[in-house]
């Protein structure tokens, strides 16, 4: 019992009440420096992830990125950090105060309650609720809010128009995530994230579910308002977006949460399809499962900071289209497609059964079945779309042909 | 003489919001600003969930009331701008919501705080007993016994109400 009482967030409180101290104090104490190290870690994090995305976004484009604070310009953000904090802190005139106030405040809060769900080890989650992915769906809708109380407080133009666009954005590309969200529901028969997690331990749902794993990723990609999907904050258009206004470090919360959030939406990609803390030997040494965690969001974090510097911007009705026209039918169409594979398995016997879901072997046929739906359904996809490209191709040679060809019947008559 | 119980601080601070974010609401000459204490409120609500035991219906509060709802009212007032500052708090239907608001406070107390004070069987019974879970809500609604009717009708006519939104929202070609 002794060798437990080390310093394990789970064994603070009987380590406490052993020490003579008063049970319900002690648990208290030990919630309370769980909420603290939850809610302290991402802001903690946040500065090392700006200075990776400086650097990886400084090397696509044939920079240096920082590098004269600290080795590597790895303290650059601190300096930044400093500068934000002691900048005037100015409010529009005509600006709604409390709204402006409170509205990064909201923003930041979104990202970091996210958080509290996320298992990052066997033992170690904030809050392991039965309902899990519809928290932190719910948590989501709320940064839409907060963009928007920033852009309608700040008494400009150019905010309110960047505000619009977040509805017209996060909104829709919350449909085609949530529905592509059920399948890994689905697969683990269970809404938990910790549930979600177990039940990857024999095979991770991107291998099963890979077509929902790339629809999630792309929309949180826009649900970070990440490029190409920057349109909020388009600086060639808004000058700034939603928040112009801000100076100081109401701009910087901002700005950290953008950042905590692109980071944050990779950590939940990591924990639903990547199989979150699993690895080898972390039942055995439970902290194992932070860094297999970290390396698991981080792989696609970077993708997500090298697609953001070199893809350019699409036009407002490019995104909706492809959402519209193109993630919502493929996300519908691929819940019913696995939903109807996945019953057919179980009916045959091929799934794992609850005793084995966490061996390799036992989830292999089932695998293989869902991975040839889902590729299956991916050709078929490609195909119509090729087919649709072709189409629209022909029809505008066909134009510029007509086009040229009156143009030629005119011009000898006009000099005739 | 009460306990210390963190549940009852927990429960009186959800409860201040809530009626503080309803006060708000009706006092409040800003649209915006009263769209914000709904919120509030809504979000004090969805804390006497959690602490009812039902995160299920907390979440599903914070998604469709605060996510859903409250974001379509906030966009609707900030394209009518002229309607953010209203100049009267009252207008000529004040006493047919005081009277549908006294008639639901009745309800509701008659519902709800009633039963503390009359004591039958069915209220004797352990509230364990008789609260139906998230899962049998779910089941509840997929059951041809129970309601999978009326809740396909409802999905059908949300369907045909999106439709129909946007049909009319379509400009003629």
């Amino acid at each position: 019992m002794e060798a437990q009482c080390i310093n394990t967030l789970e064994t603070l409180a009987p380590c406490l009440v052993r020490g003579g101290m008063d049970p319900g104090l002690a648990q208290f104490l030990s919630i309370a420096a769980g909420v603290l190290i939850v809610s302290g870690l991402p802001l903690l994090l946040v500065i090392i992830f700006i200075w990776v995305e400086r650097k990886i976004a400084a090397r696509v484009q044939d920079r240096l990125g920082p590098n004269r604070v600290g080795p590597f310009g790895i303290l650059q953000n601190i300096a930044d950090a400093v500068k934000l904090i002691i900048k005037e802190d100015i409010t529009p005139a005509g600006a709604d105060r409390l709204i402006y106030t409170a509205a990064p405040i909201v923003a930041m809060l979104s990202v970091i309650l996210i958080w509290s769900v996320v298992p990052f080890t066997p033992i170690h989650i904030g809050a392991d609720l039965d309902i899990g992915v519809v928290y932190v769906v719910a948590i989501g809708s709320v940064g839409t809010l907060a963009i928007m109380m920033a852009g309608w407080s700040s008494n400009n133009k150019y905010a309110l128009l960047g505000a619009f666009r977040v509805v017209a954005a996060l909104v829709s590309y919350e449909v085609p995530m949530i529905v592509a969200l059920l399948i890994p529901l689905m697969l683990a028969g269970t809404m938990s994230m910790q549930g979600i997690v177990e039940a990857q331990q024999g095979m991770w749902f991107v291998i099963s579910a890979p077509i929902a794993a790339l629809i999630f990723y792309i929309s949180n990609m826009a649900e970070t308002g990440r490029a190409p999907f920057d349109l909020i904050e388009a600086e060639s258009e808004l000058v700034a977006g939603y928040n112009i206004e801000y100076s100081g470090m109401k701009f910087g919360l901002f700005m950290a949460s953008e950042f905590l959030h692109s980071f944050t939406v990779n950590l939940l990609f990591a924990v639903i399809f990547l199989g979150g803390w699993s690895g080898p030997f972390v039942h055995q040494v439970p902290v194992l499962g932070v860094v297999y965690l970290g390396i698991k969001s981080i792989i696609p974090y970077i993708f997500t900071i090298v697609f953001r510097s070199t893809v350019p911007r699409v036009r407002i009705d490019q995104m909706m289209a492809f959402n519209w026209k193109f993630l919502v039918p493929v996300s519908i169409v691929n819940v019913l497609l696995v939903a109807f594979v996945l019953k057919v398995v179980q009916e045959l016997g091929l799934s794992p059964s609850p005793e084995n879901v966490h061996d390799f072997a036992a989830n292999l046929p089932q695998t293989a079945i869902l991975l040839v739906t889902n590729l299956l359904m991916g050709l078929v996809t490609i195909n119509i779309l090729r087919n649709a490209g072709r189409r629209e191709r022909i029809a505008d040679q066909n134009r510029a042909l007509r086009g040229a060809e009156r143009d030629s019947a005119i011009v000898p008559t006009a000099i005739s | 003489m009460l306990e210390f119980n963190p549940q009852l601080i927990v429960f009186f601070l959800f409860a201040i919001l809530t009626l503080g974010g309803a006060l708000g609401v009706v006092t409040n000459r800003n649209l915006i600003h009263g769209a914000i204490y709904l919120i509030i409120s809504l979000f004090g609500g969805a804390g006497l969930f959690v602490l009812l035991s039902a995160p299920f219906l907390a979440a599903v509060q914070v998604l469709v009331y605060i996510g859903a709802i409250a974001i379509l009212i906030i966009f609707a007032v900030m394209l009518t701008r002229s309607m953010t500052s209203m100049r009267e708090l009252y207008n000529r239907q004040w006493w047919a919501s005081a009277v549908a608001a006294v008639l639901l406070f009745g309800m509701l107390v008659l519902g709800v705080i009633g039963p503390v004070w009359v004591t039958n069987e069915e209220t004797s019974q352990p509230v364990s007993d008789l609260v139906a879970t998230t899962q049998d809500l779910g089941v509840a609604l997929v059951d041809g016994n129970q309601y999978v009717l009326p809740f396909e009708i409802a999905s059908l006519l949300l369907t045909a109400a999106m439709i129909g939104a946007i049909v009319i929202a379509r400009e003629d070609d």
